[in-house]
């Protein structure tokens, strides 16, 4: 099934109310610049187009890019490792969040009940702890607080590591869009918010991906 | 025609026959009647027999066609599967509107099966008849003394409605309600649920008067969304205790999603039962508790549990219990605190766990059940400890000195003591409106001990641990939240 580019994917799902970092879709290593320029270092940049759909198993991810000179060469580099088959392709220029926490969110088709949204632990260690918590789409804010509630690792929730705890009800929100975003548009197979990074407790998706049916 | 009406056949039938009675008591055709008639069903119980035989004094007739007129609502079909067709049309003649098939040899049975079920659901819409089965146990309905099973027990009658995709957790489920005495409304096995399946039972459970509780065993679930649906809209009026064996017919899953990475047949289950409002339980045993607690105890309006205990080790464990639970050991309140010091010497706990130390005097145990429960920052209440005066009381009864040395006076007392802290504890919570849970592992190691005897006879679970009332208490406090989140309550 074809997916969208991680910025087509922020588009749909950030119409629906999922909240992304600022960030810009450019074409050269100097726009680069430019976008970070006017987000502020240090910065990430990644590769996107609607072939790429696992940046980081590819290396296709830079972070922490803190001068002008870094961007350059980061950008440089990401144009230059595209392939002829992943298409049109540009590079993402993004706030480099920092967060101990992290957790994943999205939709997807079950075979027996159909559309389901998910919230769980994320992070490398996520399939390993499968901590996770599903829904039938549509869900109502009430179900979004109760998956919440749901999460075996609630201490990681709570206030940790001298960060706040969770904002849990903008967490809600990004679950109540996510379900929205599935009754709206039924083309979409499946959608992974990955990291939802908890920046100060609050939920920031700085990757999206979305896949459609053809 | 409403669920009720359509079901009222098959669990208050006006009249029953046996099609397909037997002088074989190793035949479904004789141990169906035998079980109807031995349960004392007050309806009328005919049979059919080809050659007309007498069955457990019953003069059976050859045909449905030999019946009177307008006296049967229920027929119990044991005959082959190749002559269920002209039976179910005979009974239709006769005014019948619900069949329940124990007959084997349909959709467990291949292509042939298959075809063959599907004909006689066909028939039976055709017919106006309410189809059970085939190849199901029975159908149960103790306030109508109906015991139309091919397999015991025979519960006492109570508040649980059973359904099942397997019919021997249908008699497992009669078992716990013999052995705990919390009883049944009605019970069936859905057999292969050709026309009638366990959330139709459930959809007539949740109108029907008898039963406060659906319980209810499951497989496989056909239809996700549907089941979903239905579930939900059954739950917002009663509760549904349900347990899921096996893994669910999932297909392939997505795999290029991370999301779809993290799904489990069992994961997305669970989400949908609790988006649902369903009262999942993990285990058989875990689910019968779940619903005889539903049945008999009121929904607790908050999470924050006192434990009164005679004895404080029991106490540790039961609040190590809630510990990992949604529920929440209450603080104790400071005027709680102050009123308990009047009662007890000072050795008391003076927290909660609420232990008494041994220093309870003859009305300790009915007077602090009281004063928690009736205190407006205590939502439930566990009491650990009764029982055990009786069980020493038991071993002197017994002994070679009763009832010389002053044995007979201190048994009876002691009998009579752990007999009051029962009823105690059920007065007390009836009156408040809290949900007062007994535990002891008396229950099962001595159920004739006063103590649980007592709550037994009063249809209430006597808990064999702590730690199993706290789970049950836990699928109350669940449910309660799930109402009041959704302004149902």
């Amino acid at each position: 099934m074809p997916t969208l580019s991680e910025a087509a994917s922020k588009e749909l799902l950030g119409a629906f109310g999922v909240s992304f970092p600022d960030e810009r879709v450019v074409a050269t290593a100097e726009e680069a610049i430019a976008a970070a320029d006017a987000i502020g270092y240090p910065v990430v940049a990644k590769l996107g187009g609607d072939a790429i759909a696992h940046k980081t198993e590819r290396g296709l991810v830079r972070l922490g890019l803190g001068s002008p000179d870094q961007v350059r060469a980061a950008a440089q580099s990401l144009l230059d490792a595209a392939t002829p088959e992943d298409g049109e392709v540009h590079v993402l220029v993004a706030p480099m969040l920092r967060a101990t926490r992290e957790l994943i969110a999205g939709l997807a088709h079950d075979p027996q009940f159909g559309m389901t949204v998910m919230l769980g632990v994320g992070g490398i260690l996520a399939e390993a702890v499968a901590d996770v918590s599903f829904r039938l789409v549509p869900i109502e804010r009430v179900d979004a607080e109760e998956m919440i509630d749901d999460l075996r690792l609630q201490p990681l929730l709570g206030e940790f590591r001298g960060e706040p705890a969770v904002d849990r009800a903008a967490v809600a929100d990004v679950l109540v869009a996510l379900s929205e975003a599935a009754g709206r548009r039924p083309d979409i197979a499946s959608a992974d918010l990955n990291p939802l990074l908890l920046v100060d407790g609050r939920p920031i998706a700085v990757d999206a991906l979305v896949e459609v049916r053809a | 025609m409403t669920a009720t009406d359509r079901f009222r056949a098959l669990f208050e039938p006006r009249g029953v026959v046996v099609a397909g009675a037997s002088t074989h008591p190793g035949k479904f055709g004789f141990v169906s009647l035998h079980n109807i008639l031995a349960a004392g069903y007050e309806g009328k119980v005919f049979g059919t027999n080809r050659e007309g035989a007498e069955v457990l004094g019953i003069r059976t007739v050859p045909n449905i066609a030999d019946l009177p007129e307008g006296e049967v609502d229920l027929v119990f079909v044991c005959t082959p599967a190749a002559a269920n067709p002209d039976l179910l049309r005979a009974c239709a003649k006769k005014g019948i509107t619900a069949a329940f098939i124990a007959s084997a040899g349909y959709g467990e049975m291949g292509e042939e099966g298959r075809k063959a079920q599907a004909d006689l659901v066909a028939l039976a819409d055709e017919l106006g008849i309410l189809l059970a089965g085939p190849n199901g146990q029975g159908v149960v309905s103790p306030p109508a003394k109906l015991f139309a099973q091919i397999v015991a027990p025979y519960p006492p009658r109570g508040h649980i409605g059973i359904a099942s995709q397997s019919g021997n957790f249908v008699s497992s489920f009669e078992n716990y309600a013999r052995m705990t005495g919390v009883g049944v409304s009605r019970a069936v096995s859905a057999g292969n649920a050709a026309a009638v399946g366990v959330p139709d039972y459930l959809a007539y459970y949740a109108d029907d008067p008898e039963t406060r509780v659906s319980l209810a065993y499951v497989e496989s679930v056909g239809d996700g969304r549907a089941f979903y649906e239905t579930m939900r809209g059954l739950a917002e009026r009663k509760p549904i205790v349900l347990v899921k064996g096996g893994a669910t017919a999932g297909g392939q899953r997505a795999a290029a999603s991370h999301t779809g990475a993290l799904a489990s047949d069992d994961t997305v289950f669970d989400g949908m039962a609790r988006q649902a409002g369903i009262s999942r339980a993990a285990t058989v045993e875990q689910a019968f508790e779940a619903a005889a607690t539903f049945a008999s105890q009121p929904l607790p309006r908050g999470d924050r549990v006192a434990v009164v205990t005679t004895v404080g080790g029991w106490g540790v464990a039961a609040a190590d219990a809630i510990a990992r639970t949604g529920l929440r050991l209450a603080d104790l309140p400071g005027d709680l605190r102050t009123a308990i010091d009047a009662e007890l010497p000072p050795r008391w706990s003076r927290n909660n766990p609420i232990d008494m130390a041994g220093g309870e005097t003859r009305d300790t145990v009915p007077e602090v059940l009281d004063m928690v429960a009736s205190h407006p920052d205590i939502d439930a209440v566990l009491f650990l400890g009764i029982g055990i005066q009786s069980n020493q009381a038991a071993l002197m009864r017994q002994g070679p000195f009763y009832p010389d040395h002053g044995l007979e006076r201190i048994v009876g007392y002691h009998e009579r003591q752990d007999a009051r802290f029962a009823e105690a504890s059920v007065e007390v919570s009836e009156r408040t409106g809290k949900p007062v849970l007994v535990a002891t592992e008396l229950s099962v190691a001595a159920p004739d001990n006063p103590g649980p005897a007592t709550l037994r006879a009063a249809g209430r679970l006597c808990y064999p641990s702590a730690e199993r009332a706290v789970v049950a208490l836990d699928h109350l406090r669940r449910r309660a939240r799930w109402l009041e989140r959704r302004g149902l309550a």
